[in-house]
This record gives structure tokens, sequence and C-alpha cells, in this order.
């Protein structure tokens, strides 16, 4: 569905995207995760060539995105669709919930101008809003509500390709948790490839089927989420899932900060934090070879087993499903 | 106690009438120990925090008791202690840092202030805070200002100020929500040795239960302006007893979990100027019965240190009827 090869971009001195290649297969759920700045949303937005990378190739269905002209680029964006995490910043406030969901139908003329009445009413029962709301503005919502809009703009169209950048992150926990419910249903429902941009490993072992980990503009490991939550090869990915707080803080936090996305070590990104950093790490940048870019990968010692406690037991679990059962 | 609040409200006068923010708050914590306030935003946590210090704007009518080492705590008292025997620190260090000032002399305003020391032994003594809070090249980062500094590293410099007067207590207001993971890990395992060393109460408010599980002796959950349930940690998180704490614990998706449908609780947060006449998560407990509509429950202990404000407690009699 979507082949990125070696794409860069960089802003100033910032190297916010340093030759980064990743496929997405039609129907797959791939996260990226990574600290802030590390260019994830930048990767997301070069992904859907709303900025234009410095190098590297995009090719969407087998389409180089890079080739298309600016017009038919236009026509392709029905299929391709980002959500933002600002539920706030993300709908214009002169819009009705109506006029901000009916936008991309009309552009994209998806259905006829009869239709987009019920169109829209049908896209807001998908997201679990009653369709009377949508003579409504955005400032008469709360942030779950705001989100589910934005959710339904974003689907109007049709796309195959979705990217949510931080989608459910500036929800509280109980709201967070209807719209990742939402999200999941309407991935299946829809057949949606579906790229999760998020900090939140939580929300990622949910939902993704995939995950990439980037640091410093590139990723330093790639592979299935059963593999990435269980045996995670790279030293920072490592680092990052042990940092995840309900573990018995029993592991000894990462040192130091992030360095400068302008001036990055060289070798190895990450060798100025790793524990496990050797002569080599300092001058040769290790390859993303077999979904983990580290040259030690092989002979580092096992992964801490993830030592997450459920010490509610049986109990808690019967109180809970009658929560699963109570839908709106 | 170090601190205990006793049936706290707070109201504010909105132009759509009055918003009661926090309504019959009790809590206490002890030297050394870390009460976790938990709930989503607008649940009155910040308030609470803001009412302790005596931060909170004029027109804001705050009625209850609150206690600090066995003496209430007046508007006077308040000015007096704040920066010095009780500190707080917010979720995002930039706006409580002052640009204009470099960071060693951020710490060693507290220090002349509290401790009354001389400028000079004042600016020491902050360099010597600012290498207890892990700032590397301390004598030289004293010298640069908050933009300088990444946003962990702020944090750090508003921590070094909070403990510079080494207080009886701290207030921390999601202290690490903005930050990354990794650097969220560093400033908690810095708090907690901080605190070990000195004997401070610490009341840390978070709406992350991980951090609840790792960090914090006792916890208290509030909903819409009051506390719904109160345990030592591992109690609640062993045997919640409040329905809302239940539907919490079930929401945040496991690091370790599958795939399935997460238990979210439906609905929102009830309109704090006009809440609901009788338990106010009522709208959204699935165990609701009549009389949650019509009565409010109080907070009720079911053990000697784990009280719960709901009707239906003790939960299993739920599932023994079901
Ligand atoms: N100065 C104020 N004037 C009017 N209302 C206020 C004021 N400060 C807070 N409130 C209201 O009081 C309620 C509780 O606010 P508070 O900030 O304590 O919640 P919180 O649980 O800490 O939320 P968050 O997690 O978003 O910070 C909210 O409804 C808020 O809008
Ligand atoms: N328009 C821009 N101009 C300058 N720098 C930018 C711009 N967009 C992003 N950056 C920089 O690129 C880096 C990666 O940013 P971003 O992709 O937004 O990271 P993330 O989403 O992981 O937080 C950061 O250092 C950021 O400051
Ligand atoms: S009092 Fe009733 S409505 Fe409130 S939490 Fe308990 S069972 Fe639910
Ligand atoms: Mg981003
Ligand atoms: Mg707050």
């Amino acid at each position: 569905m979507l082949a990125v090869t070696d794409i860069a971009k960089r802003f100033g001195t910032v190297r916010a995207v340093d030759g980064v290649t990743l496929n997405v297969a039609q129907g797959q759920v791939l996260a990226i995760v990574g600290e802030s700045g590390c260019g994830k949303s930048t990767l997301g937005r070069l992904a859907l060539r709303l900025i234009e990378p410095d190098r590297g190739t995009i090719h969407f269905q087998g389409e180089d995105l890079g080739k298309l002209s600016p017009r038919a680029l236009r026509a392709r964006r029905r299929d391709m669709q980002l959500i933002f995490q600002d539920p706030f910043g993300s709908l214009d406030p002169r819009m009705t919930v109506e006029q901000a969901v009916a936008e991309p139908l009309i552009l994209h003329n998806i259905v006829p101008r009869a239709q987009v009445r019920d169109r829209v009413a049908d896209m807001l029962t998908r997201v679990g809003l009653r369709p009377e709301l949508a003579t409504r503005w955005p400032h008469e919502f709360s942030g779950g509500q705001r989100q589910r809009i934005a959710i339904a703009r974003a689907l109007a169209s049709g796309p195959k390709l979705v990217i949510g950048d931080e989608p459910v992150s500036a929800l509280d926990v109980s709201v967070q948790a209807q719209v990742v419910n939402l999200l999941q249903d309407l991935i299946r429902d829809l057949g949606l490839t579906f790229i999760l941009i998020s900090h939140d490993l939580g929300v990622v072992r949910h939902i993704a089927d995939r995950v990439a980990v980037m640091y410093l503009g590139r990723i330093v490991e790639e592979g299935s989420t059963a593999a990435i939550f269980t045996a995670p090869r790279h030293p920072y990915t490592r680092a990052l899932l042990a940092a995840v707080p309900g573990q018995g803080g029993a592991a000894a936090p990462l040192e130091g900060d992030v360095p400068s996305p302008s001036n990055p070590p060289p070798g190895c990104h990450f060798h100025t934090r790793c524990r496990f950093a050797q002569l080599r790490c300092r001058v040769e940048s290790p390859a993303l070879e077999a979904g983990v870019a580290c040259h030690f990968a092989d002979s580092l010692p096992p992964p801490a087993a993830m030592a997450e406690a459920e010490p509610g037991g049986a109990r808690l679990a019967q109180l809970q499903s009658f929560f699963k059962e109570a839908r709106p | 106690m170090v601190l205990a609040i006793d049936d706290l409200t707070v109201e504010f006068a909105t132009d759509r009438g009055t918003l009661r923010a926090v309504d019959g708050v009790s809590l206490a914590v002890a030297s050394g120990k870390t009460l976790a306030v938990v709930g989503e935003s607008g649940s009155g946590k910040s308030v609470t925090a803001l009412a302790t210090m005596g931060l909170l704007p004029g027109s804001a009518r705050i009625g209850g008791r609150i206690v600090l080492d066995g003496e209430p705590l007046t508007p006077e008292r308040q000015r007096a202690l704040r920066g010095g025997a009780m500190a707080m620190i917010f979720q995002e260090p930039m706006t409580s840092l002052n640009p204009a000032f470099t960071a060693g002399e951020q710490v060693a305003e507290a220090l002349r202030i509290h401790r009354n020391l001389p400028p000079r032994a004042a600016f020491d003594a902050a360099i010597a805070m600012l290498e207890r809070v892990r700032i590397p090249d301390a004598a030289r980062r004293a010298r640069q200002y908050p933009h300088q500094f990444s946003g962990g590293m702020r944090q750090r410099v508003m921590i070094a100020i909070a403990l510079a007067c080494a207080p009886r207590l701290l207030l921390a207001d999601e202290p690490t929500t903005a930050l990354d993971v990794t650097v969220q890990a560093q400033i908690l395992a810095l708090l907690d040795t901080l605190k070990r060393e000195t004997g401070t109460a610490v009341v840390l408010i978070t709406h992350d239960l991980g951090v609840v599980a790792d960090h914090a002796d006792d916890v208290a959950v509030m909903y819409a302006g009051r506390v719904v349930e109160r345990a030592p940690a591992a109690r609640l998180f062993a045997q919640p007893e409040h329905p809302y704490t239940v539907g919490l614990l079930g929401a945040v998706p496991k690091l370790a979990g599958g795939a399935g449908r997460l238990a979210s609780i439906a609905g929102t947060v009830p309109d704090m100027r006009n809440p609901p006449a009788g338990c106010r998560f009522a709208p959204r407990c699935p165990f609701a019965i009549s009389r949650c509509i019509a009565e409010q429950p109080p907070l009720i202990p079911i053990t000697a240190d784990h009280a719960t404000a709901c009707w239906r407690a003790p939960l299993s009699q739920i599932l023994e009827a079901a």
C-alpha cells in the first residue's frame, strides 16, 4: 500500500528525518513511536507528501507520489487522510459539524450534492455521534466528541490510508478508551491501512500490528508488535519500554537527554546514552538490517521481562465486564 | 500528618452561575510519604493544590480547613511559608520559571528569602542544589537562562527551587505530564530519592495510574470535585471499591495487554455548574440503583485505611448477586 524509500527532510540545520525506509501493507496498522522531536510527525507528513522530501521516494499503491502533478496529487488526497492530536485546533471554528464533514465529500465529488447530507449523517453515526448534532459548532462539543468529528471528517472521502498523529493523546483516560475502541472498530470494518503516530506504548500495543521505533530521525527497530514488546532488540527500544511506568519502577532510567537534532552524535545516534556502546558505535552508523539498527543486536543479553502487575485479578475483570456491556 | 485537608470546598463565580470545583475534599499526607491524587481533567486536583498554597484568585470562595504541621493555614501563613516550608511544581516549568533570571539566581532567590542567606552564599548553595537534582556541570549551568535548558532540565531546575529550602510539603501538579517517558522516569526517581533524604511529604497529582503504582504510598481518586476513593496504593490496585476506579483501571491500555476492547466508561464527566444530584458518577455507572440518583454517597471507611463513596460497596456484593 505504502512504500517509503530512503526519505530525508531537513529544516534548517535540523535533520528531522534522516534516511527512513518503511513499508505498510494493505489493511495493516503500523505504529511509529519515539520521543518528542524524533521526527514522527515529519515522517507522517512526508508519507502523504504534505511536505516535500529532500531526497527519497514515496510510492502509494504502486504510484510514485513525487511524479504526480499537483492536480493529480490533489485528486489522490481522497485516498490518504490525516487525523491530528488536537481536537481543538483541527476543526475550523466557523464551520458547523455538517460543513466540516461535508467539505471533503464536496471537494472530491464523492457523492452527488443531494446525498451529501445523508452521507454526513452516516459518518456521524459511525463515529458514535447523533446525526441531530450536525448543525452545531465545534465549541459546543467536548474534546472526545471533537475528536470523533475530526475522525468522521477524515474518513468521509473513503480513504484507504489514514495517518493518526497522536489521535488520542490529548484525551482523558476514560474518553481515550472510547476513541481507541472506535478507531479499532473503524480500522476493522473499513479495512483501513493505518499509521498510528503515538508516544503512548499501551495504546500502540493495543492497536498496532507492526511498530517502527524512531530515534533522532532514524528508525532503529521495526517489527511485529508482539516481537517489539516481548523481545525488543535495540537498546533504545528496551530503554523506552522499561521507562513506561506501572512496572514496579525497577529499571534504571535512561541517563541524559535526547541530543539536539541539529547536531546528532556521529556513528550510532544512540551511543551517547547506550549502556552497551563500544568504540565502533561512536564512528560507524549501523544500518537497519533484519529489523534492527545496532552493531551488537545479536550479542546483547536478553531483555528484562516486562513485569506489569495485574493485582486486581478475576474480581476486577468481572467488575470491568459490566463496563464493556454498558455501551452508550 | 504534615498536611491535613478537611472538608475543603472551592467555588468560582462564572457568568453561567456558581461552579463548585472542589466539594468537600479531605486528604492527609505524612512526612516522607507520597499521596497521589488521580482523576480526569477538571476533577479539581489543581484547585485543591492551589487552595493549599493560597494561590487561587481572590474571587474564589474557599471553605473548610487546611492544616500544615498541626496549625491551620491562614492566608498570612500561606504567604510566609510559600516557597519555604511548602512548595509547588507545575506541569509546564516554563510558565513558572522567570525567563529574565538565570537558573542559579532563581534557586538562590528562594534561599535568600526563606533562609536569610547573603547573596554569595545563596548562589553557592544554589549550585549545590542544582547538583543534587543532577544537572551536569551545575556551576556553568547555574549561569544559564531557562530557554537554554531542555524540558527535562527545566523541570529539574523547578524541583531545585522547590526543594531548596527543604520544604515540609511538596505539591507536584502533573510534574512529568509534558515530558517523554524516559525523562519522566528520571524525574520521578529523583523526586523519590530527594523525598527519602529530606522527609518531605509529597502530593503527586497525576492522571497516570502507572505513575501511581510505582511512586505513591497512598492514593485519592477524584471525580467531579470529590474524593470517591482513598486507599494505600497497593490496596487500590488489588481491590478497588469504587466503580469509577474500576472503570479507570480498565480504560488504560496495558503494555502487556492483548487486543480486545478496552473497558471504556461511557459518557463524559458532568458539567460542574450543574452536577447530578445524587452520586456524580451515577450517569456513567453500570451499577447505579435508584438510591444513587437520589442521594449523594458519603466517603465511608471499609477498612481502617480504605474508604469509598459508593452506595453499593463493597463491590463483591454485586458479583455475588449476579
Ligand atoms: N480561576 C478559575 N475560574 C473559574 N473556574 C475555574 C478556575 N480554576 C479552575 N476552574 C474550574 O475548576 C474545575 C477544576 O479545575 P482543576 O484545574 O482543579 O481541575 P484538574 O482536575 O486539575 O484539571 P486538569 O487535569 O485539566 O488540570 C474545572 O471545572 C475548572 O474549569
Ligand atoms: N516547520 C519546521 N521548521 C523547523 N523545524 C521543524 C519544523 N517541523 C519540525 N521541525 C523540527 O524537526 C524535528 C522533528 O519534528 P517532528 O517531526 O515534529 O517530531 P515529533 O512529531 O516526533 O515530535 C524537531 O526537532 C522539530 O523541531
Ligand atoms: S453510588 Fe451508585 S452510581 Fe455511584 S458509584 Fe456507587 S453504584 Fe455507581
Ligand atoms: Mg509530533
Ligand atoms: Mg490540573
